[in-house]
């Protein structure tokens, strides 16, 4: 074997071993690296009781309430297989809306109810114009009627 | 020519207009160092000339 | 390609190959980001979500994708050095890695500034941001690590020893917000099949990355000639280039 040939095989040793510990480390710690949970993660009880964690899921249609006045918001999030009710008391993002993905930080309650302390809100990699996307949602609207609206599964 | 509200950017010009101004500084950072870099090689090349001269005579 | 390869292992002929390349790169990258700038800020539409702030990506995804880059490129470098005995491959990455690291602070900062606006919060510990802010210490490690021996040969060495190692990161970073849950979006335009945007929006955003790769390479034939230089500042050629 030449000297170049193997400083060309320690080299590729050393990463093939570094490469393999890393690997490993993210496939045993997958769930940790993952910034939240998804309702059916939580519905499953694969979420942490009695901890703080995250979850991330899309704010339900119609499922916005809040008291005139007051701080507090009551949402339910949908991953569109399971649903956790949210409630939340401070400033929220200017993406929050109906529809929204979002992420909120705090506890399950004993009674099934998330209370946040912290929601952020997540956007997808899609960009368009505003007029783009009016007349997309009219057609849309035109297509739902006449086919039944199929709920697009993508967080 | 520019549209109105232009510096406004629809309310965000505070995180809009810092973070353009953060990537063109850097653009600026790497121009002037790199230039530096080059002007402090040329000049050590010199001295090492000017050294080798003054050692000949 | 190969006999092309050989010839710019050559310090002389790679110090050459700089200097005619630069002002081009220059040229290129002052009417790429000039175009994209005022495209992307004057006449681009606001996106129909983020409103303007989404403009952020006209200088935030060049950023991200060059610190990517430049660290591939330190690598690939140091690889090249260390296994072919090829010496200027040492000066390449000693040149990338500054650039790289500008860039890599680049990004972590103006998608702070975007983050704030949209998500609610300027900083997360989330799997991609995290991932690009090891890359920045990766950066100051393969940086520092060069200048931490006495002898330049054994820096240069373990500098492109820490860079290879560390670039199992890049594909991390990259492909972070597909393995896991993440609050950072996927790829817009890095990414198979069509970018997710319509042409008002997307030409200034290609005419920035192809802009600010230009910018990437005129300030690298600038350190490389300058790291080329210092490295052999004892040889002859070295003394009648710069004696003349």
């Amino acid at each position: 074997m030449t000297p170049r040939r193997k400083r060309l095989w320690v080299v590729l040793g050393i990463l093939a071993g570094v490469s393999a510990s890393v690997a490993l480390a993210v496939v045993a710690g997958r769930q940790d690296i993952s910034f939240y949970y998804v309702p059916t993660q939580v519905a499953l009880g694969k979420a942490p009781a009695d901890k703080d964690f995250r979850i991330g899921g899309l704010v339900m249609k119609g499922s916005v309430r809040r008291k005139p006045g007051d701080m507090t918001v009551h949402f339910v999030l949908t991953d569109y297989a399971h649903q956790v009710p949210v409630v939340y008391t401070g400033v929220l993002p200017d993406l929050f809306r109906e529809g929204q993905g979002i992420i909120a930080h705090g506890q399950l309650g004993p009674n099934g109810v998330f209370v946040a302390d912290e929601v952020l809100a997540k956007h997808d990699s899609k960009y368009m114009p505003p007029e783009i996307a009016a007349s997309l949602k009219k057609n849309a609207g035109a297509a739902a009627a006449g086919a039944g609206a199929a709920p697009n599964p993508r967080g | 020519m520019i549209r109105s509200g232009f510096w406004a950017m629809g309310g965000y010009a505070r995180f809009v207009w810092p973070s353009i101004g953060f990537a063109l500084a850097i653009l600026a950072w790497n121009i002037w160092s790199a230039r530096r870099h080059h002007a402090r090689a040329l000049l050590r090349v010199r001295r090492a000339i000017q050294m080798a001269r003054s050692e000949e005579s | 390609m190969w006999t092309w390869f050989h010839r710019l292992a050559s310090p002389p002929h790679l110090y050459r190959t700089a200097a005619a390349w630069a002002p081009w790169l220059a040229f290129a990258a002052v009417i790429l980001i000039g175009y994209g700038l005022v495209d992307g800020l004057v006449f681009a539409p606001p996106d129909y979500q983020q409103g303007d702030a989404f403009r952020i990506i006209y200088v935030h995804a060049p950023s991200a994708w060059l610190s990517l880059f430049g660290y591939t490129l330190m690598a690939v470098a140091g690889a090249v050095a260390l296994i072919w005995r090829i010496k200027v491959g040492y000066a390449v990455a000693a040149a990338a890695a500054p650039i790289g690291a500008s860039f890599t602070l680049s990004a972590l900062v103006t998608g702070s500034l975007w983050g704030r606006p949209m998500w609610g919060t300027y900083w997360a510990w989330d799997p991609r941001l995290t991932s690009e802010l090891i890359l920045l210490f990766l950066y100051f490690g393969v940086i520092s690590l060069r200048k931490a021996f006495e002898d330049p040969n054994r820096g240069d060495r373990a500098s492109a020893l820490l860079g290879i190692v560390g670039v199992v990161n890049v594909p991390i970073v990259h492909f972070s917000v597909y393995w896991w849950n993440s609050l950072h979006q996927g790829g817009t335009v890095m990414r198979l099949g069509k970018p997710e945007m319509p042409g008002s929006m997307l030409w200034p955003l290609l005419a920035m990355l192809a802009g600010f790769m230009c910018f990437f390479g005129a300030v690298l034939c600038v350190r490389v000639r300058a790291e080329i230089l210092s490295r052999e500042r004892q040889s002859t050629w070295v003394r009648e280039v710069v004696a003349a």
